[in-house]
């Protein structure tokens, strides 16, 4: 199992401006004092090993679109945010014009989950199969509202892969193309679902846009029982504790804090802080990395928990 | 959790030990309670002395900001003391360091609130 990151950022696509990336060169430049480097090659190993990702790098802008490869030949794909476009190329170029079958599992149909779906490749290849699985009644409603006029030129209608919208039940695990998938309501403005995948013995959750109250401990039992055990959870990590519980209460979304609480409670291996918060810059996101690493380690059982912050591009083997 | 508690002139200074987390916070917040209606009563504000804390989870966080919120409807204010190292950096990762104004010692903690408060901290 290969989890691969194609969006990260929440709310909104976020680029890196010229200053942003000028600025960065200039650092780096600062940094290496002068340095000679004898080949590109060196020029790397040194950036890489000696600089700061949040220097030599960026946690990137696309919105939620996350992968999970399995031995299957069928894609599976969290969330159609902006990310999409980029996985949509990656299966067009893998398949080398073979038709695919793609699932896509969406937690709930805000637009940053949903606008990457008409710049989708293969939805424009006749013999593509695509899937849509969710638990709310309005995902058809949503895709094809916005490919309607006058928000989009191509209409839903004119898409020549084979489109199905499948409705599954939160709560239930469901065999979809050799993977256990069980979705779990959270809480968010229209709510939204979580989904644990399980297969070949490992176990990868999804769960952004879900808020999580303190007071509410039988939804932290819940969560605890959702996670349980996990090789890797992707949570939504957008907003410090101290936002998520005043100023940004009822936002719908959660902290660092929560979600290393939440994973060392289900004795999770490994959590990716996800859906970054837009205004963060590369280093803030950075900064909030270490600090949730930090975290981790003053409040370790026996177990230790692995801390990562998602990056468009980012992959992991399970 | 126990939360010993003294009064120096108009300020009170309220001191909760060992851990604070999802067990324990309800009861924290049902011990925290009178002492916050009575300084919202006579006027006085509280210190938090949390020299004796260990640990503190989300759970016990989002009880300080409770707190702090309740206080200040009241017009009262909390500010912190004595923060343990550990205590000092989940306030900073949580980033409750800037929703507290937080003192190295009591007394520093008083003398921001009164300087009567100060001085009967030195009276003893």
């Amino acid at each position: 199992m290969r989890v691969r990151f194609w969006g990260t950022r929440g709310s909104i696509p976020v680029a890196l401006t010229s200053a942003d990336i000028r600025d960065k060169v200039a650092v780096a430049l600062m940094r290496a004092g002068g340095r000679q480097f004898a080949s590109i090659g060196e020029a790397y190993d040194y950036a890489t090993q000696h600089l700061d990702f949040s220097l030599t790098h960026t946690f990137g802008g696309h919105s939620a679109c996350v992968e999970l490869e399995t031995r299957q030949d069928e894609y599976f794909v969290c969330d159609m945010g902006s990310g999409a476009r980029p996985f949509g190329a990656h299966v067009l170029a893998r398949q080398s014009g073979r038709p695919a079958t793609v699932n896509v599992f969406m937690s709930h149909v805000h637009w940053d989950h949903i606008m990457g779906f008409p710049f989708f490749g293969p939805a424009y290849v006749a013999g593509t199969r695509i899937r849509i699985h969710g638990c709310h009644d309005v995902i058809e409603h949503a895709f094809r509202l916005q490919q309607a006029p006058p928000c989009f030129p191509v209409e839903f209608p004119q898409l020549a892969a084979d489109i199905e919208f499948v409705r599954i039940a939160p709560g239930k695990t469901h065999e979809i193309a050799g993977v256990r998938v069980t979705p779990q309501p959270q809480m968010h403005s229209g709510e939204s679902y979580g989904y644990r995948f399980e297969a070949q013995g490992k176990t990868f959750v999804y769960t952004t846009d879900s808020e999580h109250k303190l007071e509410n401990r039988a939804q932290t039992d819940r969560f605890v029982q959702f996670f349980r055990d996990a090789d890797l959870v992707v949570f939504d990590a957008m907003y410090s504790l101290a936002d998520a519980i005043s100023v940004k209460a009822d936002w719908g979304h959660s902290s660092n804090i929560i979600g290393v609480e939440l994973c060392q409670m289900a004795r999770v291996k490994h959590l990716v802080l996800f859906h970054h918060e837009p205004a963060y810059d590369d280093s803030t996101i950075e900064g909030v990395l270490r600090e949730t690493q930090r975290f981790e380690e003053l409040t370790r059982g026996t177990q230790a928990l692995k801390v990562s912050a998602a990056y468009d591009g980012l992959e992991i083997d399970v | 959790m126990p939360l010993a508690h003294r009064l120096y002139d108009n300020a009170l200074v309220l001191s909760p030990t060992g851990r604070l987390d999802h067990d324990n916070c309800e009861a924290f917040r049902e011990d925290l309670a009178p002492h916050l209606e009575r300084a919202a009563k006579v006027g006085t504000a509280i210190v938090l002395d949390l020299s004796g804390l260990e640990y503190v989870s989300s759970a016990g966080l989002r009880c300080f900001m409770l707190a702090a919120k309740q206080a200040k409807a009241q017009n009262s204010r909390i500010v912190i003391a004595s923060m343990q190292p550990v205590v000092a950096e989940i306030f900073q990762i949580a980033r409750f360091n800037l929703v507290f104004e937080a003192y190295p010692k009591v007394r520093d903690a008083l003398a921001s609130l009164s300087p009567d408060a100060a001085a009967a901290f030195d009276r003893g």
